[in-house]
């Protein structure tokens, strides 16, 4: 049921707090009621077809610089 | 920012290995790590971290983190007997919940009454849909889950009373994650270094809810992300933590966790829901550990709605051990039935029927005779 991979926010219906994300290049169904301010190229988790959380870009960089800084140290 | 390559690099994953090797040399054996969440227990085994890092000195055990197999088998008999026994009912689940066996089969091979069918879904929402497009039968749905899924069982009750749905109800086997922590540490059964959070169900519920965790019992915990690269970085903060005798709990998973959790999800959950002592398979009751609805959403509770009346009492069909599997006491592959009586196609327990299931992780990638 976790699709733990991010996916982008493609279509939004304000008023029923739904729309679209893409999944992997498919388009897929997505409720957004648990997520405030959702908007239009934002990265979400989606879970059993609810976006869960927003992706946070500095924290994903952050993260990933310390990644490669473990590899280049090695 | 998909990226998820740079979390799976070769190199990077090489490197995180050797720093775990150098830096578990100093500590004292054994380092055994739980992974609560079946989706870490898949990354573990699909990336054959787990026979790497054996050779690192660190033992990764999986915990009760998959929601179809801790549900008890009462609650799945009591959904085939919904379908069975009553006419024009649609009962709704997702896949995994169909194949689990108990005493009366499963909701797969059951025989639905008149006008009754058993409908699998992928999102709670497509029950609400049926709901409102079926209007001259009962739409029931089965909602399993954790804190990941329980604020969208929420949605679909507020929903239902929202639009007075008379014909939609919802069988919740909804679980919280810390209780059942508290109960495998108070219990003592498996001697753990540490835990790794599950990070989804962290993305709704925050930090705060594990701290008892370091507080009380003095062990370490991360919330990891779901990328080798992120299991492997988790697996460091724990024995970082170890090393400076200063257990805490880390998040490894900022990305997408924040300290505080999902504020709206958990408003939600709130106003619909109440925590209940709860009986999980194999661990039994544990006090506070469930979610039910909230009087005045009776109306949307189907235990209520049809007067189920289920005594939960967490115990596997006849030789069956999922509730060993789930305490983190018997590897699957010691199990007398794996691979041999249960497999993926005649499974005799529901971890090895769910996709995040040990057994089923455990024969999917180390093969039958792991």
């Amino acid at each position: 049921m976790c699709l733990a991979i991010p996916s982008m926010v493609i279509e939004i219906d304000e008023v029923h707090r739904t729309g679209k994300i893409d999944y992997l290049g498919t388009k897929v169904k997505t409720n957004f009621a648990l997520l405030d301010d959702v908007r239009i190229g934002d990265w979400v988790i989606v879970h059993a077809g609810f976006a869960i959380s927003r992706l946070d870009e500095e924290d994903a960089q952050e993260t990933l610089d310390l990644l490669r800084e473990i590899a280049e140290k090695s | 920012m998909a990226r998820t390559n740079e979390f799976r690099d070769k190199k990077v994953i090489g490197a995180l290995l050797a720093r775990i090797a150098e830096n578990k040399r100093s500590l004292p054996s054994p380092c055994r790590i739980m992974e609560v969440c079946g989706t870490h227990t898949m990354t573990v085994h699909r990336y054959g971290l787990q026979s790497m890092l054996e050779k690192a000195g660190i033992e990764m055990v999986s915990g009760p983190g998959c929601p179809v197999c801790i549900t008890p088998g009462e609650v799945h008999e009591a959904a085939i007997r919904l379908v069975t026994e009553n006419e024009n009912v649609i009962l709704a689940t997702f896949g995994d919940m169909t194949r689990v066996p108990t005493h009366l089969g499963s909701l797969q091979n059951a025989v639905p009454a008149k006008g009754s069918a058993v409908k699998i879904v992928y999102s709670p929402e497509e029950s609400l849909d049926l709901a409102r497009q079926k209007r001259n039968k009962e739409i029931i749905f089965f909602g399993v889950g954790f804190e990941t899924t329980i604020p969208s069982i929420a949605v679909m009750a507020k929903a239902a009373a929202g639009e007075e749905l008379s014909n939609y109800s919802i069988l919740s086997a909804l679980w919280l994650i810390p209780p059942p922590l508290r109960a495998i540490l108070e219990s003592g059964e498996v001697k753990l270094s540490g835990f790794l959070y599950p990070g989804h169900v962290s993305a709704i519920i925050g930090q705060e809810p594990y701290a008892f965790v370091a507080r009380e019992f003095g062990f370490p915990g991360v919330i990891a992300g779901f990328e080798p690269g992120d299991i492997l970085l988790g697996i460091i903060s724990i024995l970082d933590q170890i090393r400076e005798g200063r257990p805490r709990v880390a998040n490894e998973y900022t990305r997408v966790v924040r300290p505080e959790g999902n504020p709206v999800a958990q408003a939600l959950m709130r106003e619909v829901l109440e925590p209940k002592d709860a009986c999980w398979r194999g661990l039994g009751v544990i006090p506070g550990s469930g979610l039910k609805f909230k009087a005045e959403y009776s109306a949307y509770d189907a235990e209520v709605k049809h007067d189920l009346r289920i005594t939960a009492r967490g115990i596997d069909l006849p030789g069956c051990r999922c509730g060993e599997v789930l305490r983190g006491i018997l590897p699957p592959s010691r199990c007398p039935l794996f691979a041999k009586k249960c497999t993926p196609e005649s499974p005799c327990g529901p971890c090895m029927v769910s996709f995040e299931g040990a057994c089923l992780v455990h024969y999917k990638y180390r093969g039958p005779k792991s």
